[in-house]
């Protein structure tokens, strides 16, 4: 620890005066937490909300309009918060403590504490919000919505402000601002207020992320609404299969990633002050690679057995019968395996093998599936309780307290990055059959390290930009930070042809060209 | 086992020792005396400010050096005797070498400034320098004001480095405008404009008479040479230019100008002793370029040609169409092929300057007015791809090529607007009226 402060990292008197403003913002919640009966709930809310955005607004407006355009990261690794310090390390704990109570002591925010199983508490206070909206009470889910919603907003105006020379950057965050507000917080509120049986279902939350999509009581609440329901069942089975490829082919997967996805949404905005502490080791990198590849294989056992345990034997109930359903799920992984491995097996090199490995693992569970399973039980536990472990595993305890809960220590993108099966396949289309790439600017590198450090994924861009290769990297979300920080304009983030995309060189542009020639060519 | 011992651990060695082992089974060993491990040099500023941590400066982790049986070795090189091939280091330790590289790079330049070695003066070079720097410099109540001597690309750079917290400075610059011995006067004058908008102090055709100390013998003030005004201050940066740093040679016989004297094979007079990046200099210089080339790229290109030499393989180092890059506060400045300032420029080399008017971005071709070829761009504000550039160059284009074709050089993010059709139509006008 640094004994003289460096006195850049003082705020002004405005930021602070911004502080306290969005800190009775959020006073009002904790009170409302600590279940203070406010006389009007709905004049409470909205106070608390708004003085928390007028807060970050404030704020924002102090630390970026008073300087020139430019990269803003001065100080960043001194700041308690950003830099795993006291009050870093305060924050994941209050983050953590929040989600642990969220999605697992929901009663301690007040979840049906009341007479008649009403509200009290913080979810109370919201009760008025969500009853203009789709007139019913509001869940901890809808408290978490609205949050999560006003964090990307005033984050997203933030980061906004803090690229206002990038129009990249601008572009990318007014999107996400949009897909939050409009697709995973109004309009399936207002899809409840049409039809109060359809499930709730955020348009742009794909399978596997959206893990419980296939689950038989939505899939029975879609499937007895009628066309509508159909339609978007079937929109669910498109978007992973169908639109996800092409979309990732032209573009990436930050078409997803950075652009439209809830998880990334936050990370991007709320998340940016965290972005550098994602670690950028080799051993990191490693870990990842597994780790999220066998949550990719746990999903889509899970997801199978789910679908599996609730198709009936019975030949007249539905076409789709659990042989049937199998041979499908067989017939689809193995169609890809084969493809992959035909195509770019050279590309893969070593990878192929560990592929190669994770596919016969998951055809041999899916069999085992099969032939031990049972009209109730499948690998011997019930259907059920493979479908809750991996929502209480993965799906809260993985993308939520630790994704988002240890922002301040790991970094903004950690679920993204070891945990998300979504980000899996993407990053495995994007790796294989895409045309993004980021293009290595020649021999302009200076190996300063500003790209690694800011690359939220982990990786170490500059171990591919001071060798002139482009980066194709599976996990990389295309948030064009790198690019951004880069101080000697050497990385771009592009849509071109596959060929030539991966160019590993041992010799830089602008050297002898007979000895690059020479060099290379092996 | 051939032992080939690297002295310095910057990118011209370090590069040199990566490709020596894709290359060959030699032992390899480096020697510094300035830090454990290879770090990005051109990175220390980004430390002071708090973008990153020192250790984010490294490219390679730790584990890299003996995984790939490069020895390093801490230690102060003081005599080199050649004809036993063995190093003395300050310590007394010494290091047999069948092969020698010396690539020790740079010191700041001093020119006998009275007070120049006092207490909170110092250069912007070494990771010593930096650490001077945080004592000398933490915050804006130890330090009320640092003033900066010598306005190149370390200057700038140590004046962003101290606006970052806010520390007041004072940029005394000799020349008339910034850098203008090396940029032609409109983007120079844009850079001076710019410098002043991020509230520097810049003092243009100023000089540094002397450094005054208080009492415990610390900076005090400066003494300006052209008005005699005392500015008070508690940190001088030196950064008027750097030379080679040979001291430690004078005596081993090899032949040393500036810097240590090498043929196009950088080889020195002594055999099996060799020299590259910034302390190397050319008999001759090569085309355009200066006989000592203290820029990160060549160091890299003679470390890249060195290692072919060391493994059996002799070439000349020759490296190809110029290009280097820096960045002016929040300015990026990037430059292909050779423009000259008006200072350095040849009879035939006409300028086509372009000037966005917001004042932060600007371009500068170089053509030959007799025969209308591409010479060189400098481009502000604008990335533009190095390919391109290098290929137009290699394809000799004329100047009308290059304008017309400007878009398929732009290298700018996505989404950004594009001043090629405005460059263009400026272009066509300038044309019309000469």
């Amino acid at each position: 620890m640094s004994l003289a402060k460096p006195d850049a990292l003082g705020i002004t008197t405005k930021q602070k005066v911004a502080l306290a403003v969005g800190i009775v913002g959020l006073f009002i919640l904790t009170l409302a937490l600590f279940n203070t009966n406010f006389p009007n709930e709905g004049l409470s809310l909205t106070a608390a909300l708004g003085l928390i955005a007028i807060g970050v607004i404030m704020y924002s407006r102090e630390a970026y309009l008073t300087k020139l355009e430019g990269i803003k990261n001065d100080g960043q690794w001194f700041k308690s918060i950003s830099s795993r310090g006291i009050w870093g390390w305060t924050l994941g704990v209050i983050l953590t403590a929040f989600y642990i109570v969220l999605y697992f002591y929901p009663k301690y925010l007040g979840l049906g504490q009341g007479v008649d199983g009403s509200n009290t508490g913080l979810i109370s206070l919201f009760d008025p919000l969500s009853q203009l909206l789709s007139g019913r009470n509001a869940s901890q889910w809808f408290v978490y919505g609205t949050l999560y919603t006003l964090a990307i907003l005033a984050f997203g105006y933030k980061f906004i402000l803090k690229y206002r020379h990038n129009r990249y950057q601008q572009i990318r965050t007014f999107s996400v601002m949009f897909f939050q507000l409009g697709f995973a917080f109004l309009i399936p509120e207002f899809m409840y207020v049409m039809n109060n049986d359809l499930p709730y279902y955020d348009l742009k939350s794909v399978w596997p992320l959206n893990y419980y999509l296939f689950d038989e009581w939505s899939v029975n609440a879609f499937l007895s609404n009628g066309s509508i329901g159909l339609a978007l069942i079937i929109f669910g089975i498109l978007s992973i299969f169908v639109i996800t490829p092409i979309l990732t082919y032209k573009y990436g997967k930050r078409w997803y990633c950075s652009w439209v996805c809830g998880c990334g949404g936050l990370a991007e905005t709320a998340g940016d002050s965290f972005r550098h502490l994602s670690s950028k080791k080799l051993s990191a990198w490693k870990l990842e690679r597994w780790l999220i590849h066998t949550v990719l294989v746990f999903s889509v056992v899970m997801t199978t057995a789910m679908v599996y345990t609730y198709l009936g034997y019975d030949k007249n109930d539905f076409w789709l019968t659990r042989g049937v359903f199998i041979s499908l799920v067989i017939g689809f992984l193995t169609l890809v395996f084969a493809v992959v491995m035909y195509f770019k097996r050279q590309e893969l090199g070593k990878d192929a093998k560990a592929g190669a490995i994770g596919y016969l693992a998951v055809i041999a569970l899916l069999l085992i599936m099969h032939f031990t399973g049972t009209t109730e039980h499948v690998f011997f536990v019930k259907g059920g309780a493979l479908r809750s472990a991996y929502g209480i595993y993965i799906g809260s305890i993985f993308s939520g307290v630790i994704g988002t809960g240890f922002y301040p220590i790991l970094g903004s993108r950690a679920w993204c990055r070891f945990g998300c099966p979504m980000a899996a396949i993407l990053g495995f289309q994007q790796r294989l059959f895409s045309k993004f790439r980021i293009t290595t600017n020649g021999g302009q590198c200076i190996s300063c390290g500003n790209c690694s450090n800011s690359c939220e994924m982990g990786i170490d861009v500059r171990h591919y930009a001071q060798k002139g290769e482009n980066i194709v990297r599976s996990s990389c979300v295309g948030c064009g930070i790198c690019s951004a920080v880069c101080p000697r304009g050497v990385l771009k983030l592009e849509n071109d042809s596959m060929k030539g995309r991966i160019n590993p060189t041992e010799i830089l542009l602008g050297n002898d060209v007979d000895l690059m020639e020479l060099v290379n060519q092996k | 086992m051939e032992h080939i011992v690297i002295i310095g651990n910057g990118i011209s060695g370090v590069t040199t020792a990566r490709h020596i082992r894709k290359l060959s089974d030699k032992k390899i060993t480096i020697v510094s005396t300035e830090t454990d491990y290879f770090f990005s040099r051109t990175a220390l500023m980004y430390v002071y400010m708090g973008h990153m941590k020192f250790e984010h400066t490294q490219p390679y982790e730790n584990w890299f050096w003996e995984k790939n049986r490069i020895d390093l070795k801490k230690g102060y090189v003081k005599t080199v005797e050649t004809k036993s091939k063995t190093l003395h280091f300050a310590d007394g330790d010494t290091l047999k070498y069948d092969k020698l590289v010396i690539a020790t790079g740079s010191k700041p330049n001093k020119f006998g400034w009275p007070g120049q070695d006092l207490d909170g003066v110092m250069g912007m070079y070494h990771k010593q320098d930096l650490d001077n720097l945080e004592k000398h410099a933490p915050n804006n109540d130890v330090c009320k004001r640092a003033v900066i001597v010598g306005g190149g690309l370390i200057g700038i750079e140590l004046a962003e480095m101290l606006n970052s917290r806010s520390i007041p400075v004072t940029f005394l610059v000799r020349e008339s405008s910034f850098w203008n011995g090396v940029l032609p006067s409109g983007e120079s004058e844009m850079i001076n404009r710019h410098i002043k908008n991020h509230h520097i102090d810049l003092r243009l055709s100023t000089n540094l008479k002397e450094i005054k100390a208080d009492e415990n013998g610390k900076v005090k003030s400066v003494i300006i040479e052209e008005t005699g005004e005392e500015i008070e201050c508690n940190v001088v940066g030196l950064t008027a230019g750097v030379s080679p740093n040979i001291s430690f040679l004078k005596d081993s016989g090899v032949e040393l100008g500036r810097g240590v004297k090498v043929n196009r094979y950088l080889e020195t007079n002594i055999e099996d002793v060799y020299a590259i990046g910034d302390c190397a200099e050319q008999h001759e210089a090569i085309g355009n370029r200066r006989p000592i080339e203290a820029v990160w790229y060549t160091g890299r290109m003679m470390g890249e040609t060195l290692a072919q030499t060391i493994c059996g393989n002799r070439r000349e180092y020759k490296p190809g169409h110029w290009f280097n890059s820096a960045k002016f506060m929040d300015i990026e400045y990037q430059t292909y092929g050779w423009v000259f300032s008006e200072r350095n420029k040849q009879d035939y080399e006409q300028h086509f300057h372009w000037k966005h008017e917001d004042d932060t971005k600007c371009i500068t071709v170089a053509y030959n007015k007799d025969t209308n070829k591409f010479l060189g761009i400098n481009t502000f504000g604008i990335r533009m791809r190095h390919e391109v550039f290098d290929r137009w160059l290699t394809e000799e284009r004329d100047v009308d090529y290059v304008m017309n074709n400007l878009p398929e050089a732009n290298f700018d993010p996505e989404f950004y607007s594009h001043y090629e059709a405005e460059i263009l139509s400026a272009y066509n006008n300038t044309l019309q009226t000469t």
